[in-house]
């Protein structure tokens, strides 16, 4: 599975780190520069850093959950490749991983995108960052498992807008990407432990400010569950779609 | 009894209260080629999905290269190849990377991959259009790379599902002497098809089917004999003419199907005083589908 999609890759690679990369950089860039000459200091660091750090997720999440749940979308309904790869002695559970993994290679690539920016506007630089992209790699592998449980689950490629208005958007808005999750009232920041996103935000920030030992294996136990959790239920999600 | 590459028995399929496949008993010696004929709706293609488990029959056995399904689909699919009526080609890829993705897929070892590929451009004659991406092919060499793509592992078996459909005359003909070619070396074949002529010429052995079940199994030629008898007649005329005909043989106990055209009289021998003025031919293969299935041929 992993040779095809390599293989593939090949023809749309262009685009596809375009729209992965340009888009999150734009959102460091705007919020980064637009809020940080209004707001210098987030949570006791330079805003631009503060978002620089925190942008590195929804360059994850764009990376992985919107090409995991088009791409298997369109390979299910319109060119019928799973059909093609289900002939040979491959089966869900392979076709699931080969896609996710794929898919969180790239975003552990593009997640890194931010960083290099913002470094480049004046993040200073550490040695931790380079577990950054190991930490989008993890978080990566979730939310392209969700994508393709979510392109496993609808009948309509339109029934996606609903998914990214009411679960997409605001995963990344509470993330605590432009501002800290301790400004949210107290039930939010509950709920705030349970978006992935926010987990990833926090380690990554922590690889580039400092280490909080604890707090960081609960952040990566979350992301592991979380990305084990949608694994499964992505493979039987898409078993109910290609096995009738 | 040569051994079965195929075995169905008594297997049902259904998709909510419509029954698919209906107690369908199946066999494909090995080495031979199986057609499987029948109309739209029939039930080739969820047979055909059911021999790669990805639909499951609701009961019933069936085995595939000795291969008990669906448990252990995915040791038999490494020795199947499947030829799909669907073009799912990676268009974007060429013919090469098609068919090295492939080799990947049926686990062919690194050293063989070559090899395996040059054997399947050869068979499916795209040597020359390796570089090609599949969106450039032609309809017939899209179906000719989809055969390679099915035959780069060698399979002992090949599915075949409409594998001529909305082709010109000639790329089907193509495809046959292909086709032709490797039931001559041993590999086992099923085919689906509606196309009669092309059941004919490339099946050992054909299954009719009807609503999901099997209604004839048979060598085409022994076929035609037991259920059309050796003569046809057909009788050309106007409408009114070809009812009156239609009634006046049916009362004399001759079987009659329309032909669009003419009026169709099967099975005549013994009946020689009592028939209209009419073009003789041997019956055919059709006539036996048209009788079985009571649906016209495309």
């Amino acid at each position: 599975m992993l040779v095809r999609e390599i293989t593939n890759f090949s023809s749309y690679w262009r685009s596809t780190t375009f729209s992965s990369t340009v888009e999150p950089t734009i959102y460091l860039l705007a919020f980064g520069f637009g809020f940080g000459a209004l707001v210098s200091q987030v949570a006791g660091y330079d805003y631009v850093d503060f978002v620089g750090t925190g942008t590195v997720a929804t360059a994850v999440l764009f990376a992985s959950v919107f090409p995991s749940m088009f791409g298997t979308f369109v390979k299910y309904s319109f060119q019928h490749t799973y059909d093609a790869i289900l002939a040979a002695p491959v089966d869900t559970e392979e076709i699931v991983t080969g896609e996710a993994l794929w898919i969180s290679i790239r975003a552990g690539t593009y997640g890194c995108v931010p960083l290099l920016v913002a470094i480049c506007f004046g993040l200073d630089p550490r040695i931790d960052m380079l577990l950054v992209p190991a930490i989008a790699f993890v978080s990566g592998f979730g939310w392209a498992a969700f994508g393709i449980m979510i392109a496993g689950l609808l009948k309509s490629i339109d029934n996606f807008n609903y998914v990214t208005s009411t679960v997409i958007t605001p995963t990344f808005l509470t993330a605590g990407t432009f501002f800290p999750l301790s400004e949210l009232p107290e039930w939010a920041q509950v709920l705030g432990n349970f978006n992935p996103l926010y987990h990833t935000v926090e380690l990554v920030r922590h690889a580039a400010f400092g280490w909080e030992p604890a707090a960081d294996l609960l952040h990566l136990g979350a992301l592991v569950l979380f990305g084990l959790v949608l694994w499964r239920l992505a493979i039987r999600a898409l078993q109910r779609k290609l096995i009738t | 009894m040569p051994a079965l590459a195929i075995s169905l028995r008594g297997v049902v399929k259904r998709f909510g209260a419509i029954v698919a496949v209906d107690g369908l008993d199946l066999d494909v010696p090995e080495g031979t080629c199986v057609g499987l004929l029948g109309p739209n709706g029939a039930g080739k293609s969820t047979t055909m999905k059911m021999l790669t488990a990805q639909v499951i029959a609701d009961s019933g056995e069936i085995e595939v290269l000795g291969r008990r399904l669906p448990g252990e689909s995915k040791i038999a699919r490494a020795e199947m190849g499947v030829v799909p009526q669907l073009d799912n080609l990676d268009t974007s890829l060429s013919v090469e990377q098609n068919l090295r993705v492939f080799t990947h897929l049926y686990r062919i070892g690194r050293a063989e991959r070559a090899a395996a590929i040059e054997r399947a451009l050869r068979i499916a004659r795209l040597s020359d259009r390796r570089t090609a991406k599949v969106d450039e092919l032609s309809g017939g060499m899209r179906r000719r790379l989809l055969i390679a793509r099915a035959l780069v592992h060698r399979p002992r078996l090949l599915l075949l599902d409409e594998p001529t459909v909305g082709l010109d005359p000639q790329v089907r003909q193509e495809l046959w002497a292909l086709i032709d070619a490797l039931r001559s070396e041993g590999t086992s074949i099923l085919m689906s098809t509606h196309y009669i002529e092309e059941a004919q010429r490339l099946a050992d052995s054909v299954t009719i089917m009807s609503a999901g079940a099997a209604v004839a199994t048979g060598p085409p030629a022994q076929l035609v004999v037991e259920r059309a008898g050796r003569e046809v007649v057909e009788v050309y005329g106007p409408p009114a003419r070809l009812v009156e005909v239609e009634q006046a043989m049916t009362c004399a106990g001759v079987r009659t199907r329309r032909t669009g055209t003419s009026v169709a009289l099967i099975g005549v021998e013994g009946h020689d005083g009592d028939l209209p003025d009419g073009v003789r031919r041997a019956a055919n293969l059709e006539d036996v589908f048209v009788l079985l299935t009571g649906e016209e041929v495309r």
